[in-house]
């Protein structure tokens, strides 16, 4: 099997040598076998078999069963609703992701690693506990939650703490992915563009964002993903009604819980499936500039 | 365009780069800021170039303050030790980026652009590359481009940090007389930095020899072989 690849050895074995010519990353085929076989097991009881009995689950009482329930007043607002969510989520943490990332690399100053905890605090916290935190602070019974809901504009059990929720959970994405790129392109294209006499913003839209489109883009994507997926944090601040305030995953699971189990699995289905596509739309970008891909890096 | 640095120091934090320092470069000078690393040659061509500001002490520029003049309103034309072209840009876009900066009042037409770039093209030596990218270039060519880069803006000055520093040795050579021709023919004042004592004694009409943070000498080449002013001196230009 690996045979195709391997190489004429250029000095032969000398005897008594009883391993044969191998370059020295390469382990034995044995060795090879178990760690394909390893993986290969792993992805399929980890990731292929559950989205394969989702899939399955949906489709059990036929497609017309399926594509009836998504047509449901409560799939169709779920549906809506996680769309909207993400659409204001992800480019608010885009933005909040590359501001945080050109202060991080491209400025020294105090209290910077402290920064950079801050930015990572919603990985380490438990979402429950974000809404709680989101609840408190805003929920009817506090200062700025009743002064916003006698102003008529509530943000505990409305869009506006559902789309906080995922800001929160899905904020360290953009700025994870950019940070390690932006410090090893280092300072000096931006340096060299100020000596040009470019302004700020100029140097940033024409040196900085096309060093980190790609970097960018896959931190927007992971954020998209997560935002669309995201349960704890929502759950928590939605209340959960039905209609108005339920998610696509918080659906699922009332979905499930009343034993609808081809609309919850339909929903599942549709959810997976724009996560899916999210990664094909990133492999076809990739795809499609792998020749500017290839120029930057080979640099 | 004559240079003044008058009493300028530099401290980062709690390290110092540059005790004061004072030196004066006549206009259409090639001067070499010879020291080992640490020195803070660097640190003061950076200061020269805007990138980095003193923490006491003025520039001038033809006798007018400059020190708290933005790194765009200096117009010196820098060459960066690892040249930093722009990566995703062809060579003709790096060379025009600083003529389509420019404010639209003062930039220069499309066609005005085209002909800047190719005189440039032409002055380096390498007319046909205008459509490659930077990582298709051999690292003289990418030292080159980088000054070309840097003239395209009409600068008052230019700065090189550490120019021939990441080049073979016969490459240097080559690139040495051409920075040596360039100078010459723009009679541009020029300030560049570097670690190899044969390279400024051989190139610049003026050397400074720095220490610690410190000016250790200032003279002609042969002046400074001749009597070096102390035993680092001695000690550097003999290594």
């Amino acid at each position: 099997m690996f045979d195709s690849s391997f190489q004429e050895p250029l000095l032969t074995p000398t005897e008594g040598n009883r391993h044969p010519w191998r370059p020295a990353t390469e382990e034995s085929p044995l060795v090879r076998r178990i760690l394909i076989a390893v993986a290969v097991l792993g992805l399929a009881v980890l990731v292929v078999a559950p989205l394969g009995v989702v899939f399955a689950e949906a489709l059990a009482k036929g497609a017309g069963a399926a594509i009836a329930s998504l047509a449901s007043p409560d799939a169709l607002s779920a549906i809506k609703l996680t769309l909207l969510v993400a659409g204001i989520s992800v480019p608010v943490n885009a933005v909040f992701g590359v501001a945080a990332a050109w202060t991080i690399t491209k400025f020294d100053f105090r209290g910077k690693a402290f920064l950079i905890t801050l930015i990572d605090l919603p990985f380490s916290i438990s979402p429950v506990v974000a809404g709680l935190a989101l609840v408190l602070l805003f929920g009817a019974n506090s200062l700025i939650g009743g002064w916003l809901v006698a102003q008529g504009f509530p943000i505990i059990f409305a869009l506006p703490g559902i789309v906080l929720a995922s800001v929160f959970v899905t904020f360290p994405f953009v700025a994870r992915e950019l940070i390690p790129v932006m410090i090893e392109q280092g300072r000096t294209e931006e340096e060299a563009a100020l000596t040009l006499g470019a302004s700020g913003w100029r140097v940033f839209r024409t040196v900085t964002l096309p060093n980190i489109k790609w970097a960018l883009l896959y931190g927007v994507l992971l954020c998209n993903a997560r935002a669309m997926g995201e349960f704890g944090a929502v759950a928590v601040v939605s209340g959960k009604i039905r209609g108005q305030t339920a998610t696509m995953p918080i659906t699922i699971e009332m979905m499930y819980n009343e034993y609808l189990s081809v609309a919850a699995f339909t929903l599942a289905a549709v959810l997976a499936l724009l996560g899916l596509l999210t990664l094909a739309l990133k492999t076809l970008l990739e795809w499609r500039h792998a020749d500017q891909l290839s120029a930057i890096r080979r640099h | 365009m004559h240079i003044e640095i008058d009493e300028i120091a530099k401290e980062f934090g709690a390290t110092t780069a540059l005790k004061p320092v004072s030196l004066a470069i006549p206009s259409g000078a090639l001067v070499a800021l010879l020291g080992p690393s640490g020195s803070g040659k660097t640190t003061l061509l950076r200061i020269l170039g805007g990138l980095e500001f003193p923490t006491s002490g003025r520039v001038l520029f033809d006798g007018q303050d400059a020190t708290g003049m933005t790194v765009q309103e200096r117009r010196a034309g820098f060459v960066f030790q690892s040249y930093a072209l722009f990566k995703h840009m062809t060579v003709f876009e790096n060379i025009a980026y600083g003529l389509r900066a420019r404010p639209r009042a003062t930039r220069p037409p499309e066609a005005e652009i085209q002909r800047r770039v190719s005189k440039l093209l032409d002055l380096i030596q390498l007319p046909q590359i205008a459509t490659r990218f930077p990582s298709q270039l051999s690292g003289g060519q990418r030292q080159r481009v980088a000054l070309a880069r840097a003239l395209a803006i009409e600068p008052r000055m230019l700065l090189l940090d550490e120019p021939f520093g990441a080049l073979d040795a016969q490459v240097r050579k080559e690139l040495r007389q051409g920075l040596r021709e360039i100078h010459d023919t723009t009679g541009l004042t020029t300030v560049f930095v570097t670690h190899d004592q044969d390279e400024a004694m051989e190139l610049a009409d003026l050397v400074v020899v720095m220490s610690m943070g410190r000016i250790e000498q200032v003279g002609r080449p042969q002046d400074i072989r001749a009597r070096p002013a102390t035993a680092f001196v001695r000690q550097f230009i003999e290594a």
